[in-house]
């Protein structure tokens, strides 16, 4: 018989009474391929989807958009490229109230978008009833989203209204390329109409927010991106934004990007998991196996074989458990489109890539080797003497095994590999790693210094003398000889803490969405906006005579900064970057107010509000100078302060300012809030609208109310804070459930662990168990030693997870979302009570041999 | 066969250093039977490990077949054990997970698999002289039954067919009989000292039964770690 066969018959006749358990251990490993497998092969189909619908995305090969009408040399621009023979249609977004007259008391949102003929190039539009989009370019018809039906009780056939303007509502629309992309508002159901009645609804008004589209088809893709350099330039001094389908592709690709990471990171840490399993199922396998290599050593055995003999049952455990968590991983990946659907701007077509699968296999492996090797080495330890006798000193301390210290070295080196292997980019490689690091050692070393902190209680006399003995024992369990406690802290921390950490950002971020407002009486609950300065006494008017209060009512004037200090703003882009102010802050239109005094949302940092109007001051050119109030955020990133000069281009009229004010703005309420204020003076002719701000209780009547102002005053807009609020909410409850569902893989990761934990140290705990009853003690006393046991080992882990989790969520909270930080208590405190209660039934349950086995039975076996 | 100098073992116990075997010295010829005999405690066991190359001696000197222990590594000695060496021990230590045939096995494919890359061969196939050998201990029938599934005496002749698988020079017993009743442990003893007889095997039995070691050609009692008299035609302890 050769060496190899030997080895391999050896392992395998060695796992034989073991194999379900190491199995058990295994398993881990099979879920964290699972969770690796699934996210690798839907990244990689929704990397092909993204590819293979670029195109469909945009609709066209190449799009131009401006948030204002052409001008003369762009309109040119395209009408020469459609004399030249490129297919051009386009496209208006806007919004509008939409209702239908039939249904009297409802008015809802509506995201329009008027499209042009041929609308869109690419990709295939769906509607219900069948075929019904070409009626688009001969009839006055709409189609609409299914959700605009509902929420209006409206049905296919009824006339729907926009602004001046009545379409036939033609069909519902179940399929459309760019559905989720380009939307100047996705809060509103989205309404398709015939590009030709866009002007006619009469909502493209001053101050409207509406976005023009040209998009263009071209022979080649090539040409497309010959046409935006060519042109680009040009266009974007027009303030036209150039897009090609490539750059579609790789704008939608870098938005996955975070997604993607963010799974892949949860996958990584499910794996990871599943080694530390791995491990202790090793560390608990192995420890059973003293006698057994101690006899084989008697027998002749050297050290490398036996090492052989132990390495071939993890390299084939580990081949199993990869292989079925690769088959897992597959099945799973046809769940996760659906968890996102409605996230997705498209659909992912789910194929199997059997070089992930192959690839998962493979890591599974290395990953359960990589682990399982530190613990291997401790066969090479052995002595044969153990064969002779149980209790074996040594006369010599250990040596510091240079072994150990490279099956280590390999351990982190893997990890290390694999993060960097499973990103692109090597920064987020190494951040994965550190944090992964970061996180087993605060875990293990909590871990440890738990029981630590169990040794030294129970061997406190005052402990010993008062504490009830089951109390004693089964805290004293933590700390014992081949205790599980910190593989089961460090696995199931990681999963609770991570499902806690999620629920925490979540539970933060949707309580900011809630505006407080909406729920504080007093605060605006429906706000109007894009009212005409003539319309603006009537919406008042017509709010005040349903019984409602005006809360606020805001003048808004769109503008963009031209010069900062008698600086162009082209020369500012170009200043030294400590000087460059932030380019959002050139770039944008300014949404600016005036008024004499502060509201309630804002505290004063710096310097005096002027008196009444704020008259301009003429500077020593003659030219007028009016007072300003700039927020401190905007004031940082623009580089300027008190004293400073901002010259403003209100609708083609140049307004030069001062720097008087600088006031801190708290953006999350839920109101017209300004980066700059400007005095009465200095803007009371400009051309404005208005933003009407109230509060209706009802939800009956508040819904009456936007029908009666739709109805009266078409273009004005209205946002019922309630219902932004539900639509965030669903958003965020999509994200959650795909995120909890990949980071449950953790969860189960760590649950499997701690079934591997009792497994490993069943035969120890029946033969205690046996020896206890012999010696009197009854089964109520031993299930609560166990339970005493669980608790606190659940506890711990609970501990620790909800510990490790309220940091990482402060500290993503406090510092990426600058939002406040709050804790839950009562939800973190069922999360703290679940986790126990849950390790104590698992524990008791896979325990309950304990009890079933009588004394005499189990002695007999010894 | 086995000659040892001056053996000596000390160990730390407790930060102090504690010692078991005292300056012990014995000879056995090829073919002989040695009995080591004394009480509880007295360091047979640790002679035992000396002699087998299962540990080292704090000093002094174990040759055996002609090899000096000290001058091989663990695993040369480990070698030196799967060719030259058996064992039989106290609580029979089969491996509950091999089946018996399987156990006695062992020793054949650890020498074996060394033997068939030297020669290339595998001659009489491991399964074989297994079976065979298990016939001879009377375990005819019961090749396939798990330790769990035998008796003790039944265990103990498994670990001698064991101990006889790859024809050992020399053959180590750590109190064979201590686990088995009066009867079963006689038949075990006759089965040693039969193969000791018919296939040449050197034989150092450790017992604390001086009735066990009247059987042997040369006694070793163990007081305290020390020899008490190297070799005596009969003892006079009770």
């Amino acid at each position: 018989m050769t060496r190899v066969r030997f080895v391999l018959a050896m392992a395998w006749r060695e796992s034989r009474a073991a194999r379900r358990r190491l199995l058990l251990f295994a398993s881990a490993i099979s879920i964290g391929v699972a969770a690796l497998v699934a996210i690798s092969s839907f990244t990689a189909n929704l990397e092909t989807a993204v590819r293979r619908e670029a195109r469909a995305l945009l609709g066209a090969d190449l799009a131009l958009a401006s948030s204002r009408p052409f001008t003369p040399p762009v309109q040119r621009l395209i009408d020469s490229a459609g004399q030249a023979g490129i297919a051009v249609t386009g496209r208006i977004t806007f919004s509008s109230m939409a209702y239908v007259p039939r249904i009297p008391d409802r008015s809802r949102l509506a995201d329009v978008r008027a499209v042009g003929r041929g609308f869109p190039f690419y990709g295939d539009v769906v509607t219900k009833p069948a075929d019904r989009w070409r009626m688009l370019d001969t009839g006055r018809v709409a189609i609409v989203d299914t959700s605009l039906l509902v929420s209006l009780g409206a049905r296919i056939g009824d006339s729907l209204v926009l602004g001046n303007s009545r379409f036939l509502i033609a069909a519902t629309v179940v399929e459309v390329p760019g559905r989720l992309a380009g939307g100047v508002n996705s809060f509103g159901s989205q309404v398709y109409i015939p590009e030709r009645y866009a002007r006619e609804t009469g909502l493209i008004v001053f101050g409207s927010r509406v976005s023009y589209s040209a998009l263009l088809k071209f022979d080649r893709p090539s040409d497309a991106r010959r046409f935006a350099d060519r042109h680009g330039r040009q266009l974007r001094t027009e303030r036209v934004r150039v897009q090609t389908a490539e750059e579609t592709e790789s704008d939608i690709t870098s938005a996955l990007d975070n997604m993607e990471s963010f799974l892949q990171f949860v996958g990584l840490i499910a794996l990871l998991l599943g080694g530390i399993g791995v491990a202790s199922g090793v560390t608990a396998f192995l420890a059973g196996k003293l006698e057994t290599i101690a006899v084989l050593r008697c027998l002749g055995a050297r050290r490398p074989l036996i090492f052989a003999i132990y390495l071939t049952q993890a390299v084939v455990l580990g081949l199993i458990a990869a292989a079925f968590g690769s088959a897992l991983g597959a099945g799973v990946q046809l769940v996760l489109p659906h968890l996102l659907k409605g996230l997705l701007p498209l659909d992912v077509r789910v194929t199997l890539e059997p070089m992930i699968l192959l690839a998962g296999v493979g890591i599974g492996v290395g990953v359960s080797v990589l682990f399982a090797l530190r613990p291997l080495l401790e066969v090479r330890l052995v002595s044969p003497l153990q064969a002779i006798r149980k209790a074996y000193e040594t006369d010599q301390a250990l040596p510091r095994d240079p072994w150990r210290l490279a099956a280590l070295g390999l351990l982190a080196a893997g990890v290390l590999a694999l993060c960097m292997g499973r990103n692109e980019d090597p920064r987020v490689g190494l951040s994965f790693a550190a944090s992964i690091a970061a996180s087993v050692l605060i875990l293990t070393g909590t871990a440890r210094l738990a029981v630590g902190a169990a040794r030294r209680a129970t061997t406190r006399r005052r402990v010993r003398e008062r504490w009830p003995y089951v109390l004693r024992q089964g805290l004293a369990n933590l700390h014992r000889p081949r205790n599980q406690t910190r593989a089961v802290v460090t696995a199931l921390g990681f999963g609770v803490g991570l499902l806690a950490a999620l629920y925490l950002v979540q539970a933060n971020l949707l309580r900011q969405v809630s505006f407080t407002t909406a729920r504080t009486a007093g605060r605006p609950n429906l706000v109007f906006i894009d009212i005409q300065p003539d319309q603006a006494d009537g919406v008042q008017r017509t709010i005040r005579e349903a019984g409602d209060p005006v809360l606020q009512a805001v003048p808004m004037v769109p503008m963009r900064i031209t010069e900062v200090n008698g600086r162009g703003v082209q020369r500012l882009r170009t200043d030294s970057a400590a000087r460059r102010p932030a380019s959002w802050t050139l770039r944008r239109e300014y949404r600016s107010t005036w008024r004499d005094t502060m509201v309630g949302s804002e505290t004063l940092v710096q310097g005096a509000w002027w008196h009444g109007r704020g008259e301009g001051v003429r500077d020593s050119a003659g030219t007028m100078v009016f007072p300003l109030s700039l927020s401190t955020d905007v004031a940082s990133d623009l580089h300027v302060g008190i004293g400073d000069r901002i010259t403003w281009d209100v609708q083609g009229q140049p307004v030069v300012t001062r720097v008087v004010v600088l006031r801190e703005v708290d953006w999350r309420r839920f109101e017209p809030n300004f980066f700059a204020v400007f005095s009465t003076a200095a803007l009371e002719h400009a051309p404005c609208m208005w933003v009407v701000l109230t509060r209706v209780d009802d939800a009956g009547r508040r819904a009456l109310l936007q029908r009666a102002i739709a109805e009266r005053f078409s273009n004005v807009i209205a946002y019922d804070v309630a219902l932004i609020q539900q639509t965030v909410e669903r958003i965020f409850k999509k994200v959650a459930i795909a995120v909890r569902f990949m980071a449950s893989f953790s969860l189960i990761t760590g649950g499997l662990v701690l079934l591997g934990a009792v497994a490993a140290g069943r035969l120890q705990r029946i033969r205690e168990g046996a020896l206890l009853k012999a010696l009197g003690a009854t089964r109520r006393q031993l299930s609560r030693i166990l339970l005493t046991e669980y608790l606190a080992l659940g506890a711990l882990s609970a501990l620790v997870g909800v510990g490790l989790a309220t940091l990482g969520a402060w500290a993503f909270v406090h510092w990426v979302l600058t939002l406040d930080f709050t804790l839950p208590v009562l939800s973190i405190g069922a999360v703290f009570v679940g986790t126990a209660a849950l390790v104590a039934v698992v524990g008791l349950t896979a325990s309950r041999e304990v009890f079933r086995r009588t004394a005499m039975e189990v002695l007999r076996d010894i | 066969m086995l000659v040892a100098t001056n053996l000596t073992k000390s160990y730390l116990s407790g930060g102090q250093p504690l010692t078991v075997l005292k300056e012990v010295s014995l000879e056995v010829e090829p073919g002989g039977f040695l009995a080591v005999v004394g009480p509880s405690g007295c360091g047979k066991t640790t002679l035992l490990g000396l002699l087998a190359g299962l540990d080292v001696p704090t000093s002094g000197r174990v040759q055996l077949d002609g090899q000096d222990l000290g001058a091989l590594g663990e695993d040369a000695r480990a070698q030196l054990r799967a060719e030259k060496v058996g064992f039989v021990f106290q609580s029979f230590q089969l491996i509950p997970t091999l089946t018996a045939q399987e156990n006695v096995q062992v020793p054949i494919e650890l020498r074996g698999h060394r033997h068939a890359a030297r020669t290339g061969k595998d001659g009489e196939s491991a399964a074989d002289r297994a079976r065979e050998l298990l016939a001879r201990v009377g375990l005819q029938g019961r090749e396939h039954h798990y330790p769990a599934q035998l008796s003790g005496g039944e265990q103990q002749r498994v670990a001698i067919a064991r101990a006889f698988a790859n024809e050992p020079r020399i053959l180590f017993a750590d109190e064979p009989t201590g686990n088995l009743d009066a009867a079963t442990g006689a038949r075990v003893i006759e089965l040693l000292t039969q193969l000791n007889r018919e296939l040449g095997t050197t034989l150092v039995l450790v017992t604390h039964d001086p009735a066990l070691a009247q059987r042997a050609a040369k006694v070793l009692y163990l007081h305290d770690g020390a020899a008490v008299t190297p070799s005596a035609p009969r003892p006079a302890a009770s």
